[in-house]
């Protein structure tokens, strides 16, 4: 390394992390935290790995949840069901991830107008070719009662649901907990939410010269790749479901319906818990994968950690060893945290020898 | 193509790692028989394939001109396109020998990077491109505005000096490429794309509806666009600067492809010295005797090569202005050959 460093400097190549200190001089589409023109590269850089794990957290999420559906419906005994399932995954499967995310990209893009002529739901959210505009909720002074009051539900949901299960095992008595749980949260909240006076009002987006200003707005490079990933590496995660499923044993299925559980109780109570031991690895994979190909971006302009720190910080300060070895530690950190959540879930689900 | 640059920035490392130094690149180029020239993929006038396939530009032509120069014969150049991203790493790991990308010349590009600018061979300025249907007439009414710009330029700096200089908001769209730009433009993703003003007029006449848009008088920043090599080759530098230099001075003097056969039995002793009846400059510069001459006959002197690439008969329809000779009014100005 010592060497490296020493022939690059020989060759008029400037080294080490001062960049880091300088100014970016460029600006960002899309920053989760504060930055502007004037901000450092050490904050590109942050403001880039945020952005990844922003799509990548997305992308995981509604992956994980078509990914789930299609498993099983590739199971189910629904002959249209299950071949619609299939034809997803051999079809979102066998095009290149690319592809599809300049495809969605073109298609988020021409069907939706300019903002002068935005889509316009409940007179508060606007949809036009710059992304979707929501309003931003701004927390005022009584929120933290709300905060505190929805805090207390969650315990006492907690303890209501020990107790549910107890005497479930004990007497066999069912407990509608969700429902009961549901109403717990809704009814005590609101009535804290009117009791401290509306404590949160809401920003609006409006239409000013160009652009819309205020609220949130959530980039059309980011819904298009969000959307590609999920449907990509959903089609992956179908199959390690359906593998899953597979792979627990007929009989198993057999002996619950006899035993009177219906369909979905049978796959809720018997079937995941032990399938989901076998498909928990597979998707450990996928879901770095996903991380790995957010860096796609770059084709679309979404400003992600490869856009902007390995592609223009790159370029404007050209130090490219310090800022690859940067990048690739990123990937590297993320990929270690994501198995060592999904392990210790895994851990959590293993069968527990009594 | 996922990365690509990761693997560049590889290449760049394990060449590092070794203690290679770039020295001879002209033995290199001599010895693999080709000039490797980094070039833009695709924009008019100044590095683009055309209908057959053959490369034609301002800066390809500077790229012949370094190979007639080298080797007597302008085709031996391998041109390998790249994004303004890619472009310093493929010069630095010595995958390419001259960059001769639109690339403008920076005190940062000059002194961080372990390279050499060897000339200006466009003096260019950034300018907007906005659609009609807005109704700005000036930069200055901008405020608020999304931007379509290329990731890696010099136009992303200028563009964020301008509007905070002027204290005027703005939100950019970074792409990697012209094209993605044009499309982020015409599918109305931004209201304004920015870039070298030599371009805004070709990437205008490539929309769906060309009058649909217009340029905005404006001029933000100054690009001189030039040559680059890597520093510490000074035999390399010499070369490739002297052989826009060449071109410079054959325009003065009235030399073209045409003439250059006549013109080198001539009386003129600053031609005969630029031609090579005369004087050692070619042996200095390590070079054939006829360097001068070969550019000349082979792709023409600098008036020439810009009429044709992007002159008022050519789609660009660029007048030379600041390119013109200095003799003329404009800053084009070659060093004497002597
Ligand atoms: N001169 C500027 C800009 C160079 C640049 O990349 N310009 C764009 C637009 S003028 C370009 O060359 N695009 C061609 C392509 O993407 O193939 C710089 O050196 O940073």
């Amino acid at each position: 390394m010592g060497n490296l460093f020493d022939n690059i400097e020989k060759r008029g190549i400037s080294v080490g992390f001062d960049f880091l200190n300088q100014e970016s001089g460029f600006g960002i589409a899309q920053t989760l935290v504060e930055y502007d023109e004037t901000s450092t590269h050490s904050k590109v850089f942050l403001v880039g790995i945020l952005n990844t794990i922003l799509v990548s957290v997305l992308g995981i999420i509604t992956a994980s949840i078509i990914g789930l559906f299609i498993g099983i419906g590739r199971l189910s005994s629904n002959w249209i069901i299950s071949k619609l399932s299939m034809i997803y995954v051999e079809l979102f499967r066998n095009i290149p991830i690319l592809l599809q995310i300049l495809f969605w990209y073109n298609v988020v893009l021409a069907s939706l107008s300019s903002p002068r002529q935005s889509l316009v739901f409940f007179e508060s959210v606007f949809l036009n070719n710059r992304g979707l505009y929501i309003p931003k909720p701004l927390l005022q002074d009584g929120f933290i009662f709300v905060a505190i009051s929805f805090v207390l539900a969650l315990v006492a949901i907690f303890y209501l649901s020990k107790w549910a299960k107890k005497r479930h095992d004990e007497t066999g008595v069912k407990f509608p907990i969700w429902t009961v749980s549901f109403g717990i949260i809704v009814f005590s909240t609101t009535i804290v939410y009117f009791l401290s006076g509306s404590p949160i009002e809401l920003e609006y987006s409006s239409l000013q010269g160009f652009n819309f200003v205020g609220g949130y707005n959530l980039l059309p490079e980011l819904l298009a790749l969000w959307f590609a990933l999920s449907i990509y590496t959903a089609t992956y995660i179908a199959e390690a479901v359906r593998a899953g499923i597979e792979a627990i044993n007929k009989g198993q299925s057999e002996a619950s319906l006899s035993l009177g559980l219906s369909k979905g109780l049978m796959l809720k109570k018997v079937i995941l818990p032990q399938a989901i031991r076998i498909i928990i690895p597979p998707i450990i994979n996928q879901y770095a994968n996903l991380i790995k190909n957010s860096s796609l971006a770059t084709a679309i302009g979404y400003p992600e950690l490869v856009t902007v720190f390995s592609g223009t910080s790159l370029n404007q300060v050209g130090q490219a060893i310090e800022i690859i070895l940067m990048t690739m530690a990123v990937y590297l950190i993320l990929n270690i945290i994501v198995s060592m959540i999904m392990n210790y879930i895994n851990a959590k689900m293993k069968i527990k020898e009594r | 193509m996922k990365f690509v640059r990761m693997i560049l920035g590889f290449v760049l490392f394990t060449t590092l790692t070794t203690t290679l130094v770039f020295s001879g690149t002209l033995e290199n180029v001599k010895k693999r028989g080709k000039l490797n020239c980094g070039v833009s993929g695709g924009l008019a006038g100044f590095s683009a394939p055309d209908s057959s396939g053959k490369w034609k530009g301002l800066d390809v032509d500077m790229c012949r001109a370094v190979a007639a120069a080298v080797f007597g014969n302008a085709k031996k150049v391998k041109f390998i396109s790249l994004t303004a991203k890619e472009r310093f790493t493929a010069l630095q790991s010595g995958e390419i020998d001259v960059l001769a990308r639109n690339t403008t010349w920076t005190a940062t590009r000059d002194t961080s990077l372990g390279l050499n600018f060897a000339g200006v061979n466009y003096y260019d300025g950034q300018g907007f491109l906005v659609s009609k249907k807005l109704g700005v007439k000036s930069a200055l009414e901008l405020n608020g505005a999304s931007v379509c710009i290329q990731a890696g330029t010099t136009s992303e700096l200028n563009l964020a000096d301008y509007f905070r200089t002027n204290g005027m908001k703005y939100k950019t769209l970074t792409y990697d490429t012209s094209a993605q730009s044009r499309q982020g433009f015409e599918s109305g993703r931004c209201d304004i794309l920015t870039s070298d003003a030599s371009q805004l007029y070709a990437l205008k006449s490539q929309l769906k509806k060309p009058n649909s848009a217009v340029v905005l008088p404006e001029i933000i920043s100054k690009e001189p666009l030039g040559p680059v090599v890597r520093q510490g080759d000074d035999v390399w530098f010499n070369i490739v600067k002297w052989s826009h230099i060449a071109m410079l001075n054959a325009e003065e003097l009235g030399v073209t492809s045409k003439n250059v056969k006549k013109m080198a039995k001539g009386k003129n002793p600053a031609i005969q010295r630029l031609l090579g009846t005369s004087g050692d400059a070619g042996k200095n510069l390590h070079l054939d005797k006829k360097w001068a001459y070969n550019i000349i006959k082979e792709v023409g002197n600098y008036g020439e090569s810009f009429e044709r690439n992007v002159g008022l008969n050519t789609p660009l329809k660029i007048a030379r202005g600041l390119n013109a000779l200095w003799k003329d009014g404009g800053l084009q100005y070659g060093p004497p050959v002597r």
